[in-house]
């Protein structure tokens, strides 16, 4: 006992247990905190690579080539302009580009076919003098408008429409979507009420499986097996090569694991007492799953449906395969059409040339791609959240 | 109250087991179809796996610029290596510096020509008194000695099947084909190819992976693109390994749970894991290959033959990629270290740090490496983001660094896939059997690991 006492006196600093001076602790502390801010740069880093490209997209002038060539050298003050009547007509008011050159003119007055007087350097650009023989481009600013509404996406000579691209991404989605949620929710019911652990041992496996294998592998799929099995069902001349169903098949398989996995968490966090409640009144098991489980898991199982929907919008893979090369505004599904992936999947392939066209129009279509599915994904996080029936 | 009423209205027997029935039999149709619902994941995943190996094996038939058979009297596995070395000589005369030069050469392809013989081939047996002539200055009788001196009979007789036979697949069936149809398979090949050989051919084998990319289905390997994926995968581990565990340990460990800071870190986490794949591939394109090119394409190293579009700039791209996978997963981990470990190893005077380093991390190594193995077999089959970094359509050098370009084995599954020529879609099927079985040995790995660790805590 005294001994004890006599303990107690000594010092904390005699017995050097004072707390120590460790700036490798702190240290330690802000790289990790660095690291783990990391993700917030990457978030950082896309919206600003995809947004500062996008906005140099709608700055710029696409070309539309009309096969005219200036006939006789021009001075930065000259205003007449004779060209070759090549094919392509010059109409009042459009911006005329000579080819290699930045400066913009426009046509005031159309005096026939082949002479025209021009306004030069107009949109902030400065008129130099031009050599004989230049061709002659008609210049085309992209609009938000025309990206937002227009029908035709051909980026090269002047056309910036998303719509065909973004038709055949929301017909494969929907296909998709159709496909994968009866079998995934019916496959989670399955698995969370009636399978036996038996079952149970078997069919998860399977969904793994099926969730692990790489997009490309199931695009090989669509294209060797669902579309010639489809061919053979419906006819060659109805179902083409490459075409939007069997790619909206195909990409329904693939997020039949993801439907089926967050039902099942969601029908499983449902509590026994409800489901034991209902049986214990007379009903039977399917009146039990479809009446009390169902609803009460709703919110869970419709996020589901959600973020699978924006798994197959940004699915990429599977579509560039089996759906076809080339956009094409079309509304039947056995035709063949490019999404918006498959489309910057084809561009990209190769070297692409930084600053050009294409370059500039890929990063416009990611950021719709980018933001279409962040809104799919935090709609599904809303309602996980703010539907969910939280018993005691 | 009306309710209640009818309630009271006594109902008859037969009704309500006429009812009854009619419940039970609907459960039971449902629960058919909800049967029905599961085992059609089933039919699907077979189907993917029949239409595998369908394209994977079956017949084939090998036609030949010069037949074997008129070639020498005996079977060319049966000539000895000078006899060998005689046909080269007397069949394809001009081509045996270039079968010199791929075979034994010691210097780079741009000074085989102007370099001695001593250099040339440094280390390999040949006469001393030409040490100092230069490749052109020799007869090709002397090439012939050279190649007969240094090649074993095997080498020599793959050079002339590559040289001189040249097989070269004609035609392919796929297994299911080859399997019923065998008579009338028989038949066409004997019709078409009076001179070919038909063959049951596995599309997957020895010189598939060993071979290089190539323009012709026959010859077409698989080299250069494993080798992309086995580099670019190395480049993944080391970037996304360290600061993955890292960032898991701050959240799991040090951030203070309630912050404003860290919910949005962990929102921002989730949501990337929800980010289109290919919308990374333009962020490594536009910041790893563009913007950083000066040290992506290795310049800053004194590298000069490349662009930013390299095996670095893609195994950056898919590190952070997969980062939120690994965090995700990491964070699990060491939430499943009881707290109990934590607050003993506090208790004893150990500081979070050696908490940490000594107590948390150890007893949650086996979770957090079996989730990288499964974000790497996420990042092994990602095709589109490569594609949209800028990964090389034709590769004539394998890669050898981080500063190479690349391709990787999906991609070269997308451009097979993608080709008119039937017998790519062989190749790609052989290609595809190639990726699965990396991935079942990445995830055998898993489970490997997970077992092994589970029995520690």
């Amino acid at each position: 006992m005294t001994e004890n006492i006599i303990h107690a006196k000594v010092s904390q600093r005699e017995l050097g247990l004072e707390k120590r001076f460790r700036p490798l602790d702190d240290l330690i502390r802000y790289v990790l905190f660095v690291c783990g801010a990391l993700s917030i740069l990457t978030t950082i880093g896309i919206i600003i690579v995809l947004s500062s490209e996008a906005i140099n997209f709608f700055a710029s002038y696409g070309e539309i080539d009309t096969n005219n060539q200036t006939l006789s050298a021009l001075s930065p003050t000259e205003t007449l302009i004779d060209v070759t009547t090549g094919g392509g007509t010059l109409a009042l008011g459009d911006l005329m580009r000579l080819q290699s050159s930045d400066e913009l003119m426009r046509i005031v007055e159309v005096i026939d076919r082949d002479t025209v007087i021009v306004e030069r350097g107009v949109e902030g650009t400065t008129a130099v003098s031009h050599e004989a023989g230049r061709e002659v481009f008609i210049a085309k600013q992209v609009t938000l408008l025309e990206f937002l509404t227009g029908t035709r996406w051909q980026p090269q000579i002047g056309f910036f429409g998303i719509w065909p691209l973004l038709n055949a991404t929301m017909m494969i989605t929907t296909i998709a979507v159709i496909v994968a949620v009866p079998i995934g929710l019916g496959t989670a019911v399955y698995l969370s009420e009636y399978a036996s652990e038996r079952a149970r041992s078997i069919l998860k496996p399977t969904l793994e499986i099926l969730a692990g294998i790489p997009t490309v592998v199931l695009g090989y799929f669509a294209l060797t097996f669902m579309t010639p099995l489809l061919r053979s069902l419906l006819g060659n001349d109805t179902v083409q090569i490459y075409n939007q169903f069997s790619a909206g098949l195909v990409v329904g398989f693939m997020i039949v694991p993801l439907i089926s996995t967050v039902s099942e968490d969601a029908l499983r966090a449902v509590p026994r007492s409800l489901k034991e409640a209902s049986l214990g009144l007379g009903a039977t098991r399917f009146e039990t799953a479809v009446r009390v489980l169902l609803p009460a898991a709703l919110s869970g199982i419709i996020a589901a449906f959600i973020l699978a929907g924006s798994r197959a919008f940004g699915e990429t893979m599977i579509v560039a395969i089996a759906a076809g090369a080339g956009p094409n505004f079309t509304f039947n599904p056995f035709e063949a059409a490019e999404t918006i992936t498959g489309h910057i999947t084809r561009i990209s392939t190769g070297d692409l040339s930084y600053g050009s066209m294409d370059y500039k129009s890929l990063f416009s279509l990611g950021l719709v791609l980018f933001l279409v599915t962040l809104m799919l994904n935090i709609i599904s996080d809303y309602i996980t959240e703010r539907f969910r029936e939280v018993y005691q | 109250m009306s309710e209640h009423m009818v309630s009271n209205i006594p109902v008859k027997r037969e009704d309500f087991e006429e009812n009854l029935r009619r419940r039970q039999f609907t459960g039971l149709v449902w629960q058919r179809l909800f049967f029905i619902a599961n085992v059609s994941t089933m039919v699907i995943l077979l189907a993917i796996a029949y239409n595998i190996i369908n394209g994977a094996f079956g017949y084939v038939v090998f036609t030949y610029a010069v037949d074997p058979e008129e070639l020498s009297e005996r079977p060319i596995s049966e000539l000895s290596e000078p006899e060998l070395v005689d046909l080269l000589l007397q069949k394809v005369p001009r081509r045996l510096r270039v079968v010199l030069r791929d075979n034994l050469s010691q210097v780079p392809n741009n000074v085989f020509t102007q370099e001695p013989i001593s250099a040339v081939l440094k280390g390999k047996t040949f006469d001393p008194e030409w040490a100092d002539l230069k490749v052109n200055d020799l007869t090709d009788a002397q090439i012939a000695q050279i190649l007969s001196d240094n090649l074993t009979q095997e080498e020599i007789a793959f050079i002339i099947r590559r040289q001189i036979i040249q097989p070269n697949i004609s035609q392919s069936w796929n297994l299911v084909e080859s399997l019923l149809n065998r008579s009338e398979i028989e038949r066409i090949a004997a019709e078409k190819y009076p001179k070919g050989d038909l063959v049951f051919y596995s599309w997957v084998n020895l010189d598939f992976i060993t071979n290089p990319i190539s323009s012709n289905a026959t010859n077409a390997g698989l080299r250069t693109a494993l080798l992309g994926t086995l580099w670019i995968m190395l480049v993944v581990v080391v970037a996304s390994f360290p600061i993955g565990i890292a960032a898991a340990i701050y959240l799991q460990e040090y951030a203070p749970q309630d912050s404003r800071i860290t919910q949005i870190i962990e929102t921002n986490i989730r949501n990337l894991a929800g980010v289109p794949s290919i919308i990374y591939g333009m962020l490594g394109l536009a910041v790893f290959a563009r913007v950083l090119e000066y040290y992506t394409s290795g310049r800053f190293v004194g590298v000069t033959d490349t662009n930013g579009r390299t095996v670095l700039s893609a195994g950056l791209t898919l590190g952070l990629l997969i980062l939120p996978t690994i965090i995700i997963n990491a964070q699990e981990a060491l939430k499943a270290v009881p707290s109990s470990l934590r607050d003993a190893s506090y208790g004893l005077g150990a500081t979070k740090w050696q908490t940490v380093t000594g107590v948390v991390l150890p007893n949650a190594i086996g979770g957090i490496l079996t989730g990288i193995i499964l974000a790497m077999s996420r990042a092994i089959g990602e095709t589109a983001p490569l594609i949209v970094v800028g990964a090389s359509t034709f590769i004539g050098i394998d890669p050898n660094g981080p500063f190479s370009k690349f391709t990787v084995v999906p991609i070269q599954i997308y451009q097979w896939t993608s080709r008119p020529e039937l017998e790519f879609k062989n190749t790609a099927a052989a290609a595809i059997i190639v990726l699965i079985a990396l991935l079942l040995l990445l995830n055998s790995a898993a489970i490997y690991l997970r077992n092994r660790y589970s029995m520690r805590i």
